[in-house]
């Protein structure tokens, strides 16, 4: 049976979310309570199984008495805090953001870039034809998931599941500097001459599919993903005795992608190289 | 941590370069040759917390070799992650975050020639070209255009760093061709650095506080500096007792020099009053905006004042281990403060008993390599800790999660040295400088257009005209930056705005680090806007989305308008205010925040695409 800790009740503060008092737990970031309270807050590089990092801005709220906007997803409330969510000033922001990031990094596969770029009404075409982009070339040095950094917006999630939040790998990390900072490995190599242990656990928090399955990126290739089209069945890791919850991604029949719930108290959706990818035998037919 | 280390070894130069700064590894686990039967090579659990606890050492670790090597190898980098039990990928991430490192190979010699704002009005992009011509391809010198080098009273300036043992550097400024051709071929032959009094057109004023020493004392000896008057202001703080001196700094109305004014006596009660423990002590010695010099010229001219303003902080807020983080490209000035602070550790000013008070005090010198972003205050701890440079998250604020994640002071030079005659004089005395507000001395560094170009030390509340006509201003000013490339520019009609903080912020500009540049009409404003954006695109850390992306586009949109005006440029300006606005608004510290202030006050003040 699995436990979950309550921990020592906490006291509730109070503050002010558009002029509306909320309540929320002590420790509760502006954005836990913004979305108790029903706020559409837009995010991209918060993760909910890893320490807010704060580094794409998105989700900039404006508190009153701070001299810059407020990074959401990182500050915590504090009693008597006057925040507004949907100022001028705040929505500004998010739109250049989505701009900056829309006109050098491709959002195709970022859920909900689309639809927030149309209700912030970012226009990234407006930085010209020459505006610079990432021009990466997706990395595909393994059988089992691709690194196709033209996508990455630089989230941190990655870097941060691989090392002491989550997988103590430390495979990979931010190399360089600036708008030339990238993901990598030491020395840039590829993945086989790192000390990646492929777990996946990187591509189970990537918000934007920089990360993604071979399988998935080969069908996305070939056209023929379609996720309308699958299903997604929970079920329990055969290998050992830990019982991960795997959730099989399936489509026509075939398993195509493996991720793991977030809600588990146990494994946070984290798994290993096995529960992730050594899928293989169930769909052999013979 | 189970690591994971390539196949790549280190050479064996490489290896001694890491064992000169780390010592010979113990067994076999760190990397020594497995050419003997250890008793420590075998498996037990050893290092653990305690290996990793060294991390700090990454930074001087890569230091260590590129000073020998000239470059970071696989294998270097390699031997110095088993020494320190780093991880290669994050050191990899920390070599490549240094403009002063390279992970790929470049000849032994790197001549770093300013392109900056002074330099470039004084002519560096000729000064460029012409080493390049001359030194010719196969030279064995690679030419590096670099931001400001600290040097603007000598401008143009270059800075040659030759590897190999021990480090060799020389400074050409003002730099010619040949010079700084000889400055890069035989640095070691290469004349020497004029005095840093000479960066002081004031030099020898009794009514200096500040500067008073630069010049008159010799610097690298400490019996000069008691003779004149050193070290009685650490006696007069002992006698008043750390909270008597913190005290005193309040009641001065002294606040910080490095551009954000936040009260001194404010900060060091903040962090005094912490109950965890132990408290450390910061000098922000990277002084890298653009047209700053003061700190070095401090440095260089009377390094024991600095360490006397530490002691006394240490003391007041109860740390015992201070660090002073210098820039790398401050060569001389890390010479100075490394044998003042050696003297210092030998005669008892530093150490475990200090003037047999009972008070222990060291401090560690930390090299910068080469990023705008690690005077920031948080990425500042970041670099020391051996991570990448990238600033935190505030709050929690360092005065109570700084350096180490513990309550921690950090104070800029300029404000560091403030504290020797606040104790001297007394703080009723020290406040009657200046003005109501902003007390007491101020370091300004004058640049450019001026015949006298150097440190000024006037009190607060002298007007910016009476500053440029002290530092001989030349007809036919254009405009006036203040603050260096985070501040503002101000048009010669309006040389009335008097120096001090809240003048300044009156008049819709800023003081920043005390940089005031001036510019005659013969300067293209449109190609010193777009150096200015050049530069935060390069010093941008790259972890928030405005900064990243939002110093690049400001960049290309001025490029497009470099030779518009009106209302060909007008589409483009609308955009620089709308990224601008957001760089200031959503960016994590002050870099970004700050970013397309010195554009903004061009093109609404000068009018510069008009």
């Amino acid at each position: 049976m699995t436990v979950t800790p309550l921990g020592i009740p906490r006291r509730l503060l109070e503050f002010t979310v558009d002029g509306a008092p909320v309540r929320v737990p002590e420790g509760s970031t502006v954005l836990d309570a913004c979305r108790a309270a029903g706020k559409d807050v837009p995010t991209l590089c918060q993760g909910d199984t890893l320490r807010p990092k704060n580094a794409c801005r998105v989700c900039v709220v404006e508190v009153e008495g701070a001299r810059t906007l407020v990074p959401a997803c990182s500050r915590r409330a504090e009693p008597g805090m006057v925040v507004h969510t949907d100022t001028e000033r705040a929505r500004h922001s998010r739109r250049i953001v989505l701009e900056l990031l829309a006109s050098s990094v491709d959002l195709s596969t970022t859920p909900r870039a689309a639809e927030w770029i149309e209700e912030y009404g970012a226009e990234p075409d407006r930085f010209g034809p020459d505006a610079a982009r990432l021009d990466e070339e997706p990395r595909i040095d393994n059988d089992l998931y691709v690194r196709d950094y033209d996508k990455c917006i630089l989230c941190y999630k990655c870097v941060d599941a691989c090392g002491d939040q989550w997988q103590n790998t430390f495979a990979i990390s931010v190399a360089g500097r600036g708008f030339d900072a990238r993901i990598a490995v030491e020395h840039d190599a590829p993945l086989t001459d790192s000390a990646c242990v492929y777990c996946g656990n990187c591509i189970e928090v990537c918000p934007t599919g920089a990360l993604s399955f071979k399988s998935e990126f080969d069908m996305r290739a070939a056209g023929i993903w379609n996720e309308s089209a699958q299903t997604e069945t929970t079920t329990v890791c055969a290998y050992c005795g830990v019982g991960c919850n795997l959730t099989l991604h399936v489509q026509d029949n075939e398993i195509v992608k493996v991720t793991s719930p977030h809600d588990n108290p146990v494994t946070h959706g984290n798994l290993c190289i096995k529960g992730r990818f050594g899928y293989q035998h169930v769909q052999n037919r013979g | 941590m189970d690591l994971h280390f390539g196949d790549s070894k280190p050479t064996d130069e490489e290896r001694a370069a890491v064992d000169a700064l780390l010592g010979p590894p113990e067994s076999s686990w760190e990397g020594a040759a497995r050419d003997e039967m250890r008793t420590e090579d075998l498996r037990w659990a050893r290092g653990g917390r305690r290996a990793r606890e060294r991390r700090d050492l990454l930074l001087p670790g890569l230091h260590a070799i590129n000073d020998r090597i000239g470059w970071i190898s696989d294998g270097a980098l390699g031997y110095l992650c088993r020494r320190l039990t780093v991880p290669p990928a994050e050191a990899y991430g920390v070599a490549t975050f240094y403009a002063l490192f390279s992970v790929r190979p470049r000849p032994a010699t790197v001549l770093h020639v300013c392109t900056d704002l002074a330099c470039a009005a004084a002519g560096a992009q000729e000064l460029g070209a012409g080493i390049e011509s001359r030194l010719g391809p196969g030279s064995g010198v690679s030419v590096a255009r670099s931001p400001c080098l600290g040097l603007c009273e000598r401008a143009p300036a270059a800075l040659a760093i030759r590897a190999g043992d021990p480090v060799r550097t020389a400074v050409s400024a003002p730099a010619t061709v040949a010079a700084a051709v000889l400055a890069a071929t035989a640095p070691d032959s290469a004349p020497e650095e004029p005095p840093a009094a000479l960066a002081v057109p004031q030099a020898g004023d009794p009514s200096l506080l500040l500067l008073r020493r630069v010049g008159v004392v010799d610097p690298a000896s400490l019996d000069d500096y008691r003779a004149h008057d050193g070290y009685a202001a650490l006696r007069r703080a002992f006698a008043l007792g750390p909270a008597g001196v913190i005290r005193e700094v309040t009641d001065s109305g002294l606040v910080g020099r490095g551009g954000a004014a936040f009260p001194t006596g404010r900060k060091w009660q903040a962090t005094a009053s912490q109950p965890d423990r132990p408290h450390y002590l910061v000098c922000n010695a990277d002084e890298s905006e653009p047209g700053t010099f003061k700190d070095r010229v401090i440095m260089e001219g009377d390094p024991y004042a600095l360490i006397e303003a530490m002691t006394i902080a240490a003391y007041a807020i109860g740390a015992h281990r201070g660090f002073l983080y210098l820039r790398g490209e401050y060569p001389r000035a890390l010479r100075r403060l490394e044998h003042a602070v050696a003297q210092a550790r030998a005669r008892g000013f530093l150490g475990d008993d200090i003037l047999g008070q009972g008070f222990a005090f060291d401090i560690e010198i930390r090299r910068g390599a080469g990023a705008y972003i690690c005077g920031e205050e948080t990425a500042l701890f970041n670099s020391v800790e051996g991570y990448r440079g990238e600033p935190r998250a505030k709050p929690p604020f360092p005065v109570e999660k700084g350096l180490f994640g513990k309550p921690t002071v950090e104070n800029n030079v300029e404000t560091l040295v403030n504290v020797v005659p606040i104790l001297t004089m007394g703080a009723p005395a020290y406040a009657a400088l200046g003005t109501g507000t902003s007390t007491g001395p101020k370091l300004f560094c004058v640049s450019g257009s001026v015949a006298r170009p150097g440190v000024y030390e006037l009190p607060f509340g002298a007007t910016l005209g009476e500053l440029l006509t002290l530092a001989g201003v030349r007809d036919g000013l254009r405009a006036v930056l203040l603050g260096g490339a985070a501040g503002g520019f101000v048009r010669p009609d309006e040389l009335g705005i008097p120096l001090t903080f809240e003048g300044t912020r009156e008049a819709g500009t800023t003081l920043g680090s005390g940089v005031v540049l001036a510019f005659d009409d013969t300067v293209p404003l449109p190609r010193l806007l777009l150096r200015i954006a050049e530069f935060f695109r390069d010093e941008s850390c790259g972890q928030c989305v405005p900064c990243r992306v939002g110093t690049v586009r400001q960049e290309e949109a001025l490029h497009r308008i470099v030779a518009r005006t009106g209302a060909d440029a007008a589409g483009d300006i609308a955009l620089l205010r709308e990224v601008g606005r957001a760089m200031r608004d959503a960016s994590i510290c002050g870099l970004g925040q700050t970013a397309w202030n010195a554009v903004e006050s061009a093109i609404d003040r000068l009018g510069a695409y008009e």
